[in-house]
């Protein structure tokens, strides 16, 4: 499994989940985020993500596994990171319509 | 209640005209993250998984009718209609943006409320008993205390970069609800010879190196509370280490130093101090916060209407003889409002539900509510002959569950749904267990049996303290959940001992039911509850239960 690494980040306003596009700009939706198979580059975009402080807060780099569909999450704190929370349908799922991760009683 | 006065107004007004004009500067880029973190955490705003988080202070747990109703208004207006109280009887807000935090602390300080001291290295919000004023078991209202302690240590110059966070928990009975064990500080009220004192408890904590607090002094008389204090907290922000955040809690400063070393240093320190606190005027504060905090005689009532419904109505009964609780005035009842309805998350509450509660207050509890550090609410004066009408209302909001202290009355923290700190997912495991048990419709037969599930080591949780605690981790890259048994959060508080490997996320709440139902097995008799059953018999029994499955699958 090829991995790859992008670099995330909250919203300075609305305090929610961003990604870095390739072009430069931010998207709230992974499968537009720009994936770096590079480490080294990664990082020195990293550096510059970090220094957009009108715009994000808390800017790192997360794995991802590259797969048919794309980039998925690594880790399942990134993977809850695309969604939102599992109790309620409220985040990023509310606007998708996706049904909350976790299947209740 | 405690009333503002007009220095609380004049201050809590002048502390939001600061952060209205700092987070102005945030967003136009004159400050920096590093520069607003500290800001906006000295003002209860955090940034979380997917929003920023607002935590707003309950002080000792009391809420006025027109607080609840602000709350539930804010909820509306700058979030998503619900609040979350947690088992530090704040609550917060999930889902604010940062443009309208301003505007939500403008609108908590009409009704005197703030957030203020919900962060950073400081002494937090003061807890106390939830039925503080009404329970029959208490020596005295411990709320006049708790503002003296709200008021001295709110923005108190030399306490705002202590080494770690410092909680104060404060009880006036000798039933202890507030877990004063797992404070920084916990002040229990005794009497000796007819004169009510306190108890001083220092260095207890849970997080990752839990620790039950040692007494200090046992006998401080009330005048004495505040120097008293400040001689601890000086102390520690002395001695308290700065060089490693695992280390810095007063926790380990008593460990290390040993709890007699510290006696002397904080006697010394306090007999240095205490001829500056001025005894008379603290005596004359307290006794004009008394006179706020007394609650108006209660009419002597009948009970009547209740014993017909407790006859009559068997769900009326069920409710009644799980969630209420003896008031000290003949007649009357405490009544405990579970936010535990079987599969939803543990201490929320909608606006609608929090405007209900405020009606059936404003009606039937003199207008006072109080957040108990359970994550459920209280109304602690109601008349015995208004329950039926009061549970009917609860019954329409889907407040009526009757679990109070029973299996699914569960503490959870936020997990890795909301905080950025957890490291698995606390909420639906808790939703999870409650619907097992709802389903199997075992609960009444379990009895009390305390389960509280931390997401994190930092244990908001209380999972060391549960009869049956949870801890979730992140094991090399997944979710895995360790038990802990024979924890304690009473007067008699004890840290739980853990059992073996931990389960995964699918794996846990089976696993949980096998010890359920292994205690069904194992006790002697209905009386004998699950934490008897622990302590007569040991872990063994129920550690073989735990794991007998996977050994058979193994074999």
């Amino acid at each position: 499994m090829r991995i790859g690494l992008v670099i995330t980040a909250n919203a300075l306003l609305e305090g929610d989940v961003v990604w870095l596009t390739a072009s430069g700009g931010l998207t709230r939706d992974l499968a537009e985020a720009l994936v770096f198979t590079d480490r080294a580059e990664a990082e020195n975009a990293l550096a510059q993500a970090s220094a957009r402080t009108a715009e994000i807060v808390g800017a790192y780099l997360a794995d991802v596994r590259l797969t048919a569909d794309g980039a998925v999450p690594a880790h399942f704190r990134e993977t809850f990171r695309t969604r939102g929370p599992s109790n309620y349908r409220h985040g990023k799922q509310s606007q998708t319509g996706a049904e909350p991760h976790v299947s209740l009683f | 209640m405690y009333r503002y006065s007009e220095f609380d107004h004049a201050f809590v007004a002048e502390r939001n005209r600061q952060f209205r004009a700092q987070v102005a500067r945030r967003i136009d880029g004159s400050l920096t993250e590093e520069e607003f973190r500290p800001l906006r955490l000295m003002n209860g705003l955090y940034l979380q998984l997917h929003a920023y988080m607002l935590r707003v202070a309950i002080p000792y747990g009391t809420l006025s009718v027109p607080q609840l109703r602000k709350l539930a208004e804010i909820s509306e207006r700058w979030d998503k209609g619900y609040g979350h109280f947690t088992t530090r009887q704040n609550i917060q807000f999930n889902w604010p943006k940062l443009p309208d935090v301003p505007d939500m602390l403008d609108a908590l300080a009409e009704v005197g409320l703030h957030a203020i001291q919900t962060s950073g290295n400081t002494i937090r919000n003061v807890t106390s008993d939830h039925f503080a004023g009404a329970a029959a078991d208490e020596i005295e209202d411990p709320r006049p205390y708790a503002e003296l302690i709200r008021q001295w240590s709110t923005d108190h110059p030399e306490f705002q970069f202590l080494p770690r966070k410092f909680k104060i928990a404060i009880t006036g009975s000798p039933n202890d609800r507030v877990v004063t064990r797992a404070h920084d500080i916990g002040l229990r009220m005794v009497t000796r010879d007819g004169v009510p004192r306190f108890e001083v408890i220092v260095g207890g904590g849970l997080g990752r190196t839990p620790m039950i607090g040692q007494v200090i002094r046992d006998f401080l008389p009330v005048a004495d509370l505040l120097p008293y204090l400040e001689a601890i907290v000086a102390t520690y922000n002395l001695l308290g280490r700065r060089d490693n955040k695992y280390k810095a809690r007063i926790k380990i400063t008593v460990h290390e130093t040993g709890i007699d070393t510290i006696r002397g240093m904080v006697e010394a320190r306090f007999a240095e101090i205490a001829r500056e606190f001025d005894r008379a005027a603290t005596e004359a504060a307290l006794a004009e916060l008394r006179a706020m905090f007394a609650a108006r005689d209660l009419p002597s009532r009948g009970r009547a209407l209740f014993e017909a419904a407790h006859g009559r109505d068997p769900i009326f009964r069920a409710w009644a003889d799980t969630n209420l609780t003896p008031h000290r005035a003949p007649g009357h009842a405490i009544v405990s409002i579970s936010l535990k309805a079987h599969g939803q998350t543990p201490g929320d509450a909608t606006a609608a539900q929090m405007r209900a509660v405020a009606y059936l207050a404003e009606r039937y509890s003199q207008g006072e509510i109080r957040v108990s550090h359970m994550q459920n609410l209280v109304l602690p004066h109601v008349a015995l002959d208004d329950l039926p009408a009061l549970h009917a209302v609860l019954r329409e909001h889907g407040l009526a569950t009757a679990n109070i202290g029973l299996a699914s009355d569960i503490i959870a923290c936020p997990g890795m749904d909301y905080c950025a700190l957890a490291t698995a997912r606390s909420i639906p495991v808790a939703q999870q267990i409650a619907g097992l048990v709802g389903a199997l419709d075992i609960e009444q037969e379990l009895g009390p049996v305390q389960i509280k599930i931390s997401g994190c080591i930092n244990a908001c949780g209380h999972h060391h303290v549960g009869d049956i605690g949870i801890l979730g981790l992140d094991r090399a890259g997944v979710e895995n959940y360790q038990i802990t048994l024979g924890g304690s959060a009473s007067e008699n508080a004890r840290i739980g001992a853990r059992m073996g490997p931990g389960f995964a996320y699918d794996q846990i709440v089976p696993a949980i039911e096998r010890l359920l139902s292994a205690y069904l097995d194992l006790r002697l008799e209905p009386a004998e509850t699950f934490a008897l059953a622990v302590q007569r018999l040991g872990l063994a029994p129920f550690k073989t239960a735990l794991y007998e499955t996977e050994a058979q699958d193994a074999a």
